[in-house]
């Protein structure tokens, strides 16, 4: 699917299937550095099981043009005028890292347009390090070296990956080389700056999941926990043995839990 | 100030991929020999053929232990994936038609292995696959030979037999210039030796029979993806329609846009070794498994023979024109200190001075080197290429290739290397009485 939101034309992956007004919709939003394509293991299943998977590039990211938004707050305004653009009335907004921040910002503000919220890998505050944040100012390879140290469990560094052939940590190395100078650091600022996250939390009336996982280095899982305390109706699904790459990690894991979660509201078809 | 965590090479090579097998404690990965995968349930049957959920269905698509194989070499070379197959043949000619239909073209190095050479200039026409062959050397050459039909630049990283070392920086240069990716065949040097990814190379292949396993029991390949190469941008835009337009065989699936890194495997498993099947059997894989374990210490020792024995070659009174590009007069030798610093293998050519009969005598008197067609081996070989690896060829196109009728092509063990020098001596000096 491809449209214009605020004057830049916008990539967002759909499992190969049109967009029907009649379904529920799902809408996938990926972390720092990342782009689409880190869900469509679980966005497939869910566009080819009675929803529309709408998986975003966000703006300077993957297939999509402009540049990389500055806050999380400004994220959350953009998932907004997307789906506005698109004519998506109401979606469960699925969000990974950086991403889930914005849809749980995106979440408190507009929640006449939020059916459900999935949080995989947040943290409140999501701090990053000066050392990476250096490395994504200065558009060095070693940033992207340390986010994919940070974002596997010990058993993954080593392999082991459940899509047959893939090497996981060099799959994500080169997916965070792609990213255009500039929009890592952008991303990264956005993490270490949003301090919301509680207070919006707290407006949260939608039904919302937390998916962590145990060996989380990234966003570890302990600075998740008054996050989740302050949603009023929160479930938690904690992965063992998976670092903050959840759905490279255990894409079934993260499926079968969002398949619990979202079908809890939207009946399977 | 933090590092970022690097797993060694020797270490990748005995662990990537594997881990104790979950079901019974084994250490050693498990030689899965199952044709098929029981579904839990329905609902996951239907997501594994959609793509939906990973895992394996059928052993001819994907197997457990191809896949740590595959793994293994992904992680070596510095990929994002590989797919086993059932040679290298089977490797190079998965690469050429996930990418390239009937009229499209590709540039060739014209020293390539011959069953490569046989695959383009004989049997891929019949396709409509035409293929130009360059000197590998001439950049001129690679540059003049594009067409706007061309889709793949396609060399060996040491040319086969004249250890032609390809320019892999300036190749690959020239063909993201144009919107195209850069095959290589990596069989000689293995990542030991030279990654090409690192260089700029998208996509590597191996003959696995050769040093990666070094026992020489198994026939198999592997086909590596950088995940470098951007399938859809620039002027590649409109160039690989079996990449970034949906395909109808599965769903109108956007292979591209599945996986903006291993669009590539993904196409070449889910089409390629599903419609032409020439899929790694599982026991092949845990033999490859074996060899790469011991890579590093294989191929220091395969390069410190044939350093040994180069030397030697190269003072005998009947020998002339050793081609070992560490040696100063190779016409590669400043490329080679540049990209092969740990040295250019251990197969490597020399000419025997002499008449025809004299170099059959020499072949005949060799006792530890064995007169056959590999490479690779731990044990150490001996051919003559003009009467057999390249027989097919042309007297032009031999002479094209860098092959005389006197050349002969030693592949260097790991034996004594004093032993292999007498073996060699002894029969340079029968030959010089013959």
């Amino acid at each position: 699917m491809r449209a214009v939101v605020a004057g830049s034309e916008v990539y967002a992956y759909t499992g190969s299937r049109p967009v029907d007004a009649a379904l529920p919709t799902v809408l996938f939003i990926h972390g720092a550095g990342n782009d689409h394509s880190v869900w469509t293991l679980q966005a497939r299943y869910f566009a080819h099981h009675g929803f529309n998977a709408v998986a975003v590039d966000l703006p300077g990211h993957g297939k999509s043009g402009g540049a990389a938004l500055a806050s999380v707050e400004a994220i959350a305004g953009w998932i907004r005028d997307f789906v506005d653009v698109v004519s998506i009335d109401k979606a469960a907004l699925v969000g990974h890292s950086l991403g889930s921040l914005a849809a749980l910002e995106c979440a408190a503000r507009h929640p006449e347009r939020v059916s459900q919220l999935a949080l995989l890998g947040p943290a409140a505050p999501m701090t990053v390090s000066e050392t990476l944040l250096d490395a994504a100012q200065r558009n060095d390879h070693v940033a992207c070296e340390l986010i994919t140290g940070w974002s596997y469990s010990p058993g993954k560094q080593i392999g082991g990956s459940q899509v047959p052939g893939l090497w996981l940590t060099g799959n994500a190395l080169r997916l965070l080389e792609r990213t255009k100078p500039g929009v890592l650091h952008a991303d990264l600022v956005a993490c270490n700056q949003y301090s919301a996250a509680e207070a919006s939390a707290a407006k949260i009336r939608c039904p919302a999941l937390a998916i962590v996982g145990a060996r989380d280095l990234m966003a570890p899982s302990k600075n998740a926990q008054r996050l989740i305390a302050a949603l009023p109706d929160a479930k938690v699904v904690t992965i063992p043995d998976c670092g903050h790459a959840l759905m490279a990690e255990q894409p079934d894991a993260v499926l079968d839990a969002l398949r619990a979660f979202l079908y809890s509201v939207s009946p399977a078809t | 100030m933090t590092k970022p965590k690097t797993t060694h090479f020797d270490t990748l090579s005995l662990h990537a991929g594997a881990k104790p097998d979950p079901a019974t404690g084994a250490r050693a990965t498990p030689i899965y020999q199952s044709a098929s995968f029981v579904f839990p349930d329905s609902d996951h049957a239907a997501a594994l053929f959609n793509m939906e959920r990973a895992g394996h269905v059928y052993s001819r698509i994907s197997n457990p232990t191809c896949a740590v194989l595959e793994e293994r070499i992904a992680a070596l070379e510095g990929g994002v994936g590989a797919i086993a197959t059932a040679s290298g043949q089977a490797a190079l000619h998965l690469a050429i038609v996930s990418l390239l239909g009937a009229g499209n073209h590709i540039v060739a190095s014209r020293a390539l292995y011959g069953g490569s050479h046989n695959l383009l200039d004989y049997t891929l026409p019949r396709f409509g696959v035409a293929t130009t062959f360059v000197d590998p050397r001439d950049i001129d050459a690679w540059r003049s030979a594009i067409r706007p039909e061309t889709r793949l630049l396609f060399g060996e990283t040491l040319g086969n037999p004249g250890l032609e070392v390809l320019d892999i920086p300036r190749v690959a240069e020239l063909a993201h210039e144009h919107g195209l990716p850069l095959l290589v065949d990596a069989t000689f040097t293995t990542p030991y030796l030279l990654q090409p990814f690192a260089h700029g190379a998208d996509l590597v292949f191996h003959s696995a029979t050769k040093f990666l396993s070094g026992h020489g029991v198994v026939i198999g390949g592997l086909l590596v993806d950088s995940g470098q190469f951007d399938w859809d941008g620039g002027k590649a835009r409109g160039k690989f329609p079996t990449l970034t337009e949906p395909y109808a065989g599965f769903h109108d699936m956007v292979f591209a846009e599945e996986s903006t890194t291993a669009g590539f495997l993904l196409r070449a498993r889910r089409e390629g070794v599903r419609d032409f099947g020439a899929c790694m059997a599982p026991f092949t894989a845990f033999q490859i498994l074996q060899g790469i374990e011991t890579l590093p210490l294989r191929m220091a020792r395969h390069v410190d023979n044939a350093r040994r024995i180069v030397a030697f070659l190269a003072a005998h009174p009947m020998v002339d024109a050793v081609g070992y590009p560490e040696l100063p007069g190779h016409p590669d030798h400043a490329l080679a200190a540049s990209l092969l610093p740990k040295g250019c293998g251990a197969v490597f050519s020399f000419n025997l001075k002499g008449t025809r009969a004299q170099g059959r005598k020499f072949v005949e008197a060799l006792k530890l080197f064995s007169h056959l067609a590999n490479v690779g081996d731990a044990k150490s070989l001996v051919i003559h290429p003009a009467s057999t690896t390249h027989f097919r060829m042309s007297p032009a196109d031999l002479a094209n290739a860098g092959i005389t009728e006197g050349m002969i092509r030693l592949s260097i063990g790991l034996e004594n290397h004093d032993d292999l020098i007498e073996d060699l001596s002894r029969a340079l000096h029968a030959a010089g009485k013959a």
